[in-house]
């Protein structure tokens, strides 16, 4: 193979775009991928990055446009045929089977045949051989589901380099692993950028990514915005481009006194749920006022959305003392919390947030079906302007309350989800990563909608693992790390500050 | 909503497709158009098949089947099954045999005669108290819907064969001196013509309907077979659905089995081997997702009503009863095809 030429493309996508039903994921996308370098690509969540790498790795078909390997056109049938073709990924969410060894998970699909079967000797020594390199102490036997999230990552990324590919994805590789991983990882890279290999890089951690990258481009609410190389670009070039130059997430909502404490949380302890021997919230105590909006910021792993599930009564607290205006409510069950007023809105808005046999109205009302139910039936009408009244207030853009579910974009989902909550006539909600997924005009728009609640006496905690969203309607900023709240500021507090706390600029 | 009826043309939900319409409308009216299709092969296969006698002959037929179906229908609903439906139905028959035969109480020397009013009530409740057996298990042990009632189907069923020594109650009339007569009214009785079985399955289906679509519990019972972990977190009692859904089931379950035994004038500890299948498929026929959060009474009824007229027809044209078993898999295994069909698009991930 010719040395690295660092103009050569080799694999590079030209006008691709996705639709899922209404929702357009990316929309005609150029991108390319040089030989031997790192190309990064920045962008905030639902900006398009996983899309755009799950149809460069053949994990899905884009819904127009070409992707051109070595100069030619070239269409994947799916992700066997172009790992055939050298491009490898590693996916984001873990794609491993916890119930297989580390062994098996590696050469899952591919087994290394011998005469007898399976060549178990050979696949373990060639995994001893990885972890070496990945300088990891874990034995090839050991069942995927006994490591810890940064183990399985690393697995993971062992997988992808067991395959010896020519292109290969990385898709937050980093969000579960230490300090020291980090960097033995970008050794790795390092090594395999020598060798010709080209590296496409994907992580919200940007000084982190800035350490490695070649190429930086940035996409926003699936489109490119910027492209530039390395000696061009710094942090400022970053966050500018992701955001854009308009971008606003509101202010603090102010001008009113804040009420009484609304939620208390005294002591609260909660055991690791897969029984490991530390805790996942750790002694954490914490006041909201009525009218007043906390934004939690942290880590994956900080355990944040363990204590949103521990407030809305899902996990149990092994101690600690939960009051909601006075009175505990540690006892009670999410129901008869949602009844008298705490209400939690759910990280994963699929898993937990909707059914989506249901139409969006059903959707609507299904916390608040006592409301509208007379006797032993409900009142179809009282329903029907629960709902409307609701799609009015937070701004739902659907056909009509009969819409299927699915028939909506990510956003509107996602306000559905917070519709339903605040259609209960909550003096607290929780908001798990609300953001989560969803384009940055309707984040502005859930974000004005918590800052409304809040002036009308609404306490708002919310979680994020984006600074700019801490800085936006939040009065009062909690960083947690490893289960504690390890900093707080208020609103006049600064991105470096906060991410300081965090325990994230670890690799600096 | 509106939109939980399979028959109705092109629901408000239905997107704006023109061309589209008609086969849509093919489709979610699949179990009706089917009986539509039974009911006129068989009028033209056999003079004998299109009167009034006949169908209520049928449809008194059905209705044990109908009543088990919509016991599954809830519990499918919910995203379970119910394998012990048969079990319950013969237990539930054998008691209520046992009770009519009179029950000794050797304490005080008597034998106590229950009015039939009391053995149905008692017999319910046992019914409900199986089904509760399967709910716990299912809600707080958190076995597997489909072996806590497979467990439960061989339990009631040994039960039933232990209490008779496998023999078979034959006399279930009472006598006039003991007051309590009555039992054969649910079999062979009629009001307004109609036999009193399927009044009873009507209305069954009618409270089924009114729980499902206008009910709290039903929106419940929707939400939690859709996706229970958002139902949990929308604060739907998850756990007392999923044992009510399973109660109800077996008192449904007792109630055919009264009409059963009262049908036959007898009780025997193997009636209802497998029906729980035949429940199954009216569910599926019906155009309910085994996965749960699908599914309608109205498609259910349709559902059983369509294996009970195609059996019955089979047997009137003088088909072998070996045919029936195939014709009847194949109706299954179709209506499937069309759920997938109906339920994969979109649905289906990238």
């Amino acid at each position: 193979m010719a040395g690295p030429d660092a103009r050569e493309v080799v694999l590079a996508a030209r006008n691709v775009a996705k639709s899922y039903g209404a929702v357009h994921a990316l929309k005609g996308v150029n991108f390319d991928i040089h030989r031997g370098q790192v190309t990064t690509l920045f962008g905030e969540n639902g900006a398009g990055k996983s899309t755009l790498m799950k149809i460069l790795s053949g994990v899905i078909q884009p819904s127009s446009g070409e992707i051109i390997l070595d100069g030619q056109p070239v269409t994947f049938q799916n992700s066997t045929h172009a790992r055939d073709l050298g491009i490898s990924i590693i996916h984001q969410e873990l794609s491993l089977a916890p119930n297989l060894s580390v062994r098996d998970n590696i050469f899952m699909g591919r087994e290394i045949m011998g005469p007898t079967g399976v060549n178990y000797a050979e696949e373990e020594a060639q995994v001893r051989r990885l972890m070496a390199g990945l300088e990891e102490d874990i034995d090839p036997l050991t069942p995927v589901e006994d490591l810890r999230l940064g183990q399985q990552q690393i697995v993971e990324i062992a997988r992808a380099l067991s395959v010896d590919s020519r292109i290969l994805i990385m898709d937050e590789p980093t969000s579960a692993l230490s300090a020291s991983e980090v960097e033995v990882l970008f050794k790795v890279i390092n090594d395999l950028t020598a060798k010709g290999v080209s590296i496409v890089y994907i992580s919200h951690h940007l000084e982190e990514a800035l350490q490695i990258t070649d190429h930086a481009v940035v996409l926003r609410d699936g489109t490119m915005t910027a492209w530039a190389p390395r000696d061009q670009i710094d942090l400022n070039w970053i966050v500018r481009n992701m955001v854009g130059e308009n971008y606003d997430l509101g202010a603090p909502p102010s001008g009113y006194e804040f009420g009484k404490v609304a939620l208390s949380v005294q002591n609260l302890v909660l055991p690791d749920p897969g029984g490991n021997p530390y805790n996942v919230v750790d002694n954490l105590s914490l006041d909201v006022r009525a009218g007043e909006v906390v934004c939690i910021y942290g880590l994956m792993g900080a355990g944040r959305t363990e204590l949103m599930e521990t407030l809305a009564g899902r996990l149990r607290a092994a101690s600690g003392r939960i009051e909601l205006e006075g009175a505990g409510i540690s006892h009670l069950s999410i129901a008869q919390r949602i009844a008298r007023g705490l209400a939690l809105v759910p990280e994963d808005r699929q898993r937990d947030g909707l059914v989506q046999t249901m139409s969006v109205g059903q959707n609507l009302s299904l916390a608040s079906i006592r409301a509208f139910t007379r006797g032993i039936f409900t009142s179809r009408r009282a329903e029907q302007k629960l709902i409307r009244d609701t799609i009015r207030d937070v701004t739902v853009k659907t056909p009509g309350g009969n819409a299927p579910i699915g028939s909506l974009s990510g956003g509107n989902q996602q306000k559905v989800v917070i519709g339903k909550i605040m259609a209960t006539k909550p003096k607290v909600i929780l908001l798990d990563e609300p953001s989560r997924g969803i384009d940055i005009g309707a984040k502005a728009e859930v974000f004005r909608l918590l800052a409304e609640g809040a002036k009308q006496g609404l306490a708002v905690v919310y979680t994020t693992s984006e600074v700019s969203e801490c800085l936006s309607i939040a009065h009062r900023i909690i960083v947690m790390h490893k289960g504690r709240i390890s900093a707080e500021f208020d609103a006049s507090a600064s991105k470096e500050m906060i991410m300081a706390a965090s325990g994230e600029a670890h690799a600096a | 909503m509106s939109d939980q009826s399979h028959t109705r043309p092109a629901p408000a939900s239905a997107p704006k497709g023109e061309g589209f319409s008609l086969l849509r409308l093919l489709l979610e009216g699949r179990a009706f158009f089917a009986l539509i299709a039974i009911v006129l092969v068989f009028s033209l296969l056999s003079p004998n098949y299109f009167t009034l006698p006949n169908f209520l002959i049928m449809a008194s037929q059905v209705a044990i089947y109908g009543l088990l179906a919509i016991g599954m229908l809830l519990v499918i609903l919910n995203g379970g099954i119910d394998l012990s439906v048969g079990s319950i139905l013969a237990l539930c028959g054998v008691v209520a045999g046992a009770m009519m035969q009179g029950v000794e109480v050797k304490a005080m020397g008597v034998i106590l005669y229950p009015p039939v009013w009391a053995v149905v009530v008692l017999t319910c409740a046992l019914g409900g108290l199986v089904g509760a057996v399967n709910g716990v298990l299912v809600a707080w042990f958190r076995v597997p819907a489909f072996v806590a009632t497979l467990g439960v189907m061989y339990v009631a069923r040994g039960v039933a064969l232990l209490m008779t020594n496998g023999l078979t109650y034959n006399n279930l009339s009472g006598k006039a001196e003991l007051g309590n007569t009555g039992f054969n009214w649910l079999g062979f009785n009629r009001l307004w013509g109609i036999p009193i079985s399927v009044i009873v399955l009507f209305t069954c289906a009618m409270i089924a309907w009114a729980m499902l679509s206008r009910s709290a519990f039903g929106r419940w019972l929707y939400a939690s077979g859709g996706n229970e972990r958002a139902a949990e977190l929308s604060g739907v009692p998850v756990r007392r659905v999923k044992i009510t859904v399973y109660t109800l089931s077996g008192v449904l379950s007792a109630i055919a089995g009264l009409v059963l035994s009262s049908q036959l004038t007898s009780a025997g500890p193997t009636a209802g081997t497998t029906y729980e299948l035949t429940a199954i498929a009216a569910v599926v026929i019906g155009g309910a997702a085994l996965t749960g959060g699908r599914g309608t009474v109205l498609g259910t009824m349709l559902g059983a009503f369509v294996i009970g007229f195609l059996s019955a027809g089979l047997v009137i044209v003088g088909v072998s009863s070996y045919w029936q078993t195939v014709f009847t898999g194949a109706v299954i295994v179709l209506a499937v095809l069309m759920n997938s069909i109906q339920y994969g698009k979109g649905a289906r991930k990238a």
